[in-house]
């Protein structure tokens, strides 16, 4: 009953908004909307058990994506009116493709009523909930069978890390920095001479 | 299924009373309080100043470098959880992998710092 | 659980040099910092060669490793060494260019290797998670190669929109290998084979769509017509070295994974993806060839000239035959070399005050550089497929296996079939006259400016072997291996 309840709480929640996210007018409110179908989402996947992936959408896609998100609507200087010209010119061929979509979803899912399940032996079954949490899981199948994945994984966040400084950062010349070492290492010679001035000659 | 859902039943809870308190803050003024608006009062509050400028400024570019680095390392360490409560089973295969993967990414750390993308000015 | 052991690396040695090297080289250059650009590239292009000689002394029957995830065989092989030349030619020619233009960045050559490695592992990909990962590393290497120039405007236009419609086309492949695995169970591409081929009605409408959408995604990134709209702009916008990269090593390594997924997974569903294939090859090889008469960019030339041949290496896998693969994997192999060439003549293309990139600088071409003229003149032959040259084999190849597969059939169902060849013949026919029409441009009008002599002996070096290449192909002593190592990868896929 109360399983119930919140399905249908968080499943309202989050098409709602995810519908709020294309449609409002103001970006920072699409964001917004944008991170609330993000916690929504992870309260539906806490409801199928998959918890590790309900965390990982609330640290990782509400704490970091969604604020970068943020980053970049505020960044740009955006013309809010301008941007809903196009609107009412790209609806039908924009309401035709989603049209299609709709229809494919729609014919996978009598597909699926038709011919029933396909599979009799699925790859992998994840472990009853009662024996193994999910996360442990996770843990017992990615970093040994899956290994090459998650390598794999590693070096795309190796070129994402090296894509985000070759395109955007820049080194600043002419930028004073504190050095310790140089002031460490400073001895007393380094910062004064003494000049023997002759009288009446100056330093010339 | 019902044994792991009742570990969040107190989070449920705190959910509940979170959205019956925030609707009662936003309808019982409504309901109570006689509104008057007017061009002063609906102004942005700086300080008492007269607002500036628009919030819409374009930010520095660097705040999204610092940004996407985060998400990086944050990806980065949401692998170490299933890895830190399976590492019993995984034996030394798991942790060498781990290691390994950990070695990549402090290649990519040890560039970002030489390439001077940590600092600000 | 049972303990896992450790897997068989063998098979992966060349993908962990690379990693290695990869990484090790990134370290040296932020040490060194980019006066260093030189050596690295150099020592990139070392790294490729060192996996090349390890790829090619690899010459067994299939081998699976990392869980079946990884797969080595003779088509692999072949595969892979045609991307690690392409890779290593393009690492060479552009370090001339960004010397010139004072862009030297030594991430140039370091984001060329790991595009590298990810199309390596796109290439031996058995699962759908590792083409996913592949394709990944790959993608977003590219991005970041794109618009490497972060102050051209054009070089950031073409990054942004080959990003956003690169992200749009992975999205569309992960929905499809979604479907494919909810409907079959498993993402590895054996056991999907086994499954469906076992199934005692035919596929499911999920599978076919699944599989459709995959073939999407896949196709955006071999840029077949429907899904090549993003080619022209991200050539013309690239720097040209990035553009040369662009037009070879990447579109080998998709077309391979390409020609897997719908061999080892979908075997038994040829009849649903010949279809497609034979639709994408049609309109590619037409757009490719009308779209391209009317361009004053050579770049653009290029995109459109690109799209058009995969339009005809697609063919290739139209006809379904162990033949036609033959053929697609010799016309991949000549499609190289004449585009490097190309692009390394495109590289020289420099006068006092800079780069040009219009058909009609090339103007009298013939009277201020004899030689680049007639070695961009055999390009331009090759790339119309005139015979004797090589562009005009590897078509031959192509086409008289589909034409074969075609009347082999005694239903003579095959119409279709028969209509791809008669319309790629004639869009060749299309394409030969702007191809010409350089030639027309370089030999008989009056010369406008002089290029610069090209300082550079590797970009000489390039245009020579590859022309020479162009017109000897007819030696057996050239020929003979290529046909006979395509003819073995061909078999490794389909006996």
């Amino acid at each position: 009953m109360i399983y119930a309840i919140c399905f249908y709480l968080f499943a309202t929640i989050t098409v709602f908004s995810a519908i709020m996210v294309i449609s409002s007018r103001n970006p920072v409110h699409s964001v917004l909307y944008l991170i609330l179908a993000f916690f929504n989402s992870a309260g539906l996947f806490v409801l199928l058990g998959a918890e590790f992936i309900a965390m990982i959408l609330v640290i990782v896609y509400v704490g970091a994506v969604a604020v970068l998100f943020m980053f970049v609507v505020m960044m740009l200087d955006i013309d809010y009116s301008e941007l809903r010209k196009g609107f009412q010119k790209y609806l039908p061929i924009g309401g035709l493709i989603g049209l299609i979509l709709l229809a494919e979803l729609l014919l996978v899912g009598f597909g699926w009523g038709l011919s029933g399940p396909v599979t009799t032996d699925p790859a992998t079954a994840i472990p009853a909930l009662n024996e193994m949490s999910n996360t442990e899981a996770i843990g017992s199948l990615l970093y040994t069978k899956y290994a090459f994945l998650f390598q794999m994984a590693g070096l795309i966040l190796l070129v994402a890390m090296i894509g985000a400084i070759v395109l955007t950062h820049r080194a600043r010349p002419g930028v004073k920095k504190q050095n310790i070492n140089d002031q460490v290492m400073r001895r007393r010679g380094d910062a004064y001479d003494i000049v023997k001035v002759k009288p009446g000659q100056g330093l010339g | 299924m019902n044994e792991l859902l009742l570990e969040y039943l107190p989070i449920l809870i705190f959910f509940f009373i979170a959205i019956i308190l925030s609707c009662v803050f936003i309808v019982l003024p409504m309901m109570l309080v006689e509104q008057k608006p007017d061009t002063e009062k609906l102004s942005a509050y700086e300080c008492g100043f007269e607002a500036f400028d628009s919030a819409r400024k374009p930010f520095d570019v660097r705040f999204y470098l610092v940004a996407i680095l985060f998400i990086i390392f944050d990806l980065e360490v949401a692998f170490l959880f299933p890895w830190a409560i399976s590492l019993g089973e995984i034996g030394l295969f798991g942790f060498v992998s781990m290691m390994i993967f950990l070695g990549v990414l402090t290649i990519g750390f040890i560039y970002e710092w030489k390439k001077g993308a940590l600092e600000w000015e | 659980m049972t303990e896992t052991l450790l897997p068989d690396l063998a098979p992966a040695y060349g993908e962990i040099f690379m990693a290695i090297g990869a990484m090790a080289l990134l370290m040296f250059g932020v040490f060194r910092g980019n006066k260093s650009t030189e050596l690295v590239s150099l020592l990139t292009a070392a790294v490729m060669i060192v996996t090349l000689i390890i790829t090619v002394t690899w010459n067994d029957t299939a081998v699976y490793t990392f869980e079946n995830m990884f797969v080595v065989d003779r088509f692999t092989s072949f595969m892979k060494i045609l991307v690690l030349v392409a890779s290593a030619l393009a690492v060479f020619m552009s370090m001339q260019y960004f010397k010139d233009e004072k862009e030297e960045r030594f991430e140039y050559p370091i984001l060329v290797l790991l595009a590298t490695l990810g199309m390596m592992v796109m290439v031996s990909a058995n699962d759908l998670m590792s083409l996913y990962m592949g394709l990944e590393l790959q993608s977003l290497s590219l991005y970041v190669l794109a618009s490497i120039r972060r102050d051209s405007e054009l070089a950031t236009e073409a990054g942004l929109k080959y990003f956003v419609l690169g992200a749009l086309s992975s999205g569309i492949l992960l929905f499809g290998s979604s479907l494919i695995y909810g409907f079959v169970g498993s993402t590895n591409f054996t056991v999907i084979g086994q499954t469906l081929s076992q199934a005692s009605h035919g596929p499911d409408i999920g599978v076919i769509i699944g599989m459709v959408l995959v073939l999407a995604g896949l196709a955006f990134k071999i840029s077949a017509v429907p899904f090549h709209m993003w080619t022209p702009d991200v050539y013309q916008g690239a720097p040209t070295p990035v553009t040369a990269f662009f037009a070879v090593a990447p579109k080998v390594a998709a077309l391979a994974l390409l020609v897997r997924v719908l061999y080892v997974p979908f075997g038994e569903m040829s009849e649903s993806w010949t279809q497609v294939i034979v639709f994408m090859s049609l309109a590619s090889m037409v757009l490719g060839s009308v779209a391209a008469v009317v361009q004053t960019n050579i770049k653009r030339l290029m995109a459109y000239s690109s799209i058009g041949h995969i339009g005809f290496a697609l063919v290739g896998i139209a006809a379904g035959s162990q033949d036609g693969l033959r053929g697609l994997v010799i016309y991949m192999a000549i499609y190289l070399v004449m585009n490097v060439g190309t692009f390394a003549c495109i590289l020289a293309m420099r006068r006092k005050d800079g780069m040009v990139e219009d058909i009609s600088d090339l103007a009298g071409l013939a009277q201020t550089r004899p030689a680049m003229a007639a070695a961009l003149g055999i390009f331009m032959l090759s790339l119309a497929g005139i015979p004797p040259l090589a562009g005009f084999w590897g078509k031959w190849y192509v086409f008289k296996a589909v034409i074969a597969t075609a009347v082999a059939d005694p239903m003579a169902t095959n119409y279709g079939l028969i209509m791809l060849a008669v319309i790629g013949v004639m869009a060749s026919v299309v394409g030969a006259y702007y191809y010409l029409n350089i030639i027309k441009v370089m030999f008989f009008n009056e010369p406008e400016g002089e290029f610069i002599l090209q300082k550079s002996r590797k970009l000489k070096a390039i245009m020579g072997v590859s022309a020479a290449l162009m017109l000897l192909f007819l030696l057996p002593q050239i020929n003979a291996p290529v046909l006979e190592y395509a003819r073995m990868a061909a078999a490794a896929l389909i006996s």
